[in-house]
């Protein structure tokens, strides 16, 4: 078991204060940016970017992944990497999605009401 | 050690690892959470899969409460910070400390679960449900997994404190007490549609916990033995992550 000293403790407790304060301010910001002057695929970006930023300061400093063996940090990051994998793969069907909608629409609408 | 101690040890694997220095119930959290990540990855992928293409799908920000689940988000931040507070506390082995901030997580996870069931009460009353279309699906689905696992957090923290001050009775009674009475937060919440009762009733929870948790003897935690309690604050932070990327991707974006 590992031992810590209490200037280890201290040290933790002031970087802990930290990041809350870090991830206080980024959810601010997240609030701030949905209603930017943006395009939707900028604020978009933007605020994945943000909940980024935000998860891996949970991970590094909460979580105590920052100070983990390698090991560790590449068991935490597989899923991260699966998940965007995940995306990718999904992404002709993505297509397909958007090809069913745009073309469901006007028939839709051109469409002769169904007899009573 | 002796050569007839040395001989009976032969054969007998360590109980660390250079795998994990820390302990073989680490490495385990931490597998079971790339699990649960990758099943909240696959939820979070299928979202954005059937949102991507579909012009109907409604903007959240006018369907959802934003500044509401803003302030549950920003609980869960501060329940995190209680949670390495409680961690630091028994480091230091300060047990008054680990009790107290073990006992705000959970206060501010049974509040979060209040607020979400105050929410939802809203959001069917206003005609959204699981089965009316996509995003009503996928937005129940999500919240109520993630739910779920805020749940199952605040009754772990609730016997990590038993097993603080009351050894393994002590966890089984509390665990008990935070589940019982965090479903009747939820339930009171849920049918009083009241916001003061979504805060009320989990720290009335949290409380009754309190309460049970000084009557019991024998704690187990010190200094030198506290790692069941960063297994648990590992469990805890990982549902805090999940929400942030919640939050953003049903919420914001």
């Amino acid at each position: 078991m590992t031992t810590h000293t209490p200037a280890q403790i201290a040290h933790e407790k002031r970087r802990y204060i930290q990041v809350f304060v870090w991830l206080t301010v980024l959810t601010g910001l997240e609030l701030g940016v949905i209603y930017l002057p943006l395009t939707k695929i900028a604020i978009g970006l933007m605020l994945i970017l943000l909940a980024g930023t935000k998860a891996a300061l949970v991970a590094a400093f909460f979580m105590h992944l920052a100070n983990e063996t390698r090991t560790l940090a590449w068991i935490a990051a597989t899923p991260a990497v699966l998940c965007v994998f995940l995306v990718f793969m999904l992404l002709p069907d993505l297509g397909a999605i958007t090809r069913v909608f745009s073309q469901a629409t006007p028939q839709a609408s051109s469409a002769p009401p169904p007899p009573h | 050690m002796s050569h007839a101690a040395a001989a009976e040890h032969v054969g007998v694997e360590p109980a660390e690892s250079p795998l994990t220095p820390e302990s073989w119930g680490k490495l385990g959290m931490w597998i079971f959470l790339a699990a649960d990540a990758m099943s909240f990855g696959g939820l979070l992928a299928a979202y954005g899969a059937l949102r991507y293409g579909d012009p109907t799908w409604p903007n959240p920000a006018h369907e959802l409460g934003i500044q509401l689940t803003a302030l549950m988000t920003f609980l869960l931040i501060c329940s995190s910070v209680t949670m390495v507070e409680a961690l630091a506390a028994i480091r230091e082995g300060n047990h008054t400390g680990l009790r107290k901030f073990l006992l705000l997580t959970i206060c501010g996870g049974g509040i979060f679960l209040g607020l979400q069931a105050y929410e939802w009460h809203h959001l069917i009353h206003e005609g959204q449900s699981i089965t009316k279309n996509n995003f009503g699906a996928t937005f129940f689905i999500l919240t109520g997994f993630h739910g779920c696992h805020v749940f199952g957090g605040v009754v772990y923290l609730s016997a990590i404190l038993g097993r603080a001050v009351g050894g393994r009775a002590g966890a089984l009674l509390l665990g008990l007490t935070a589940a019982i009475g965090t479903v009747l937060a939820i339930y009171v919440t849920y049918n009083s549609a009241m916001l003061p009762v979504g805060l009320l009733a989990p720290i009335a929870m949290a409380a009754v916990v309190f309460l049970v948790s000084g009557t019991l003897k024998g704690g187990v935690y010190s200094a030198h033995e506290n790692n069941e309690v960063e297994i648990g604050a590992l469990y805890w932070h990982f549902v805090d992550l999940i929400w942030i990327l919640v939050f953003t991707f049903v919420y914001l974006i």
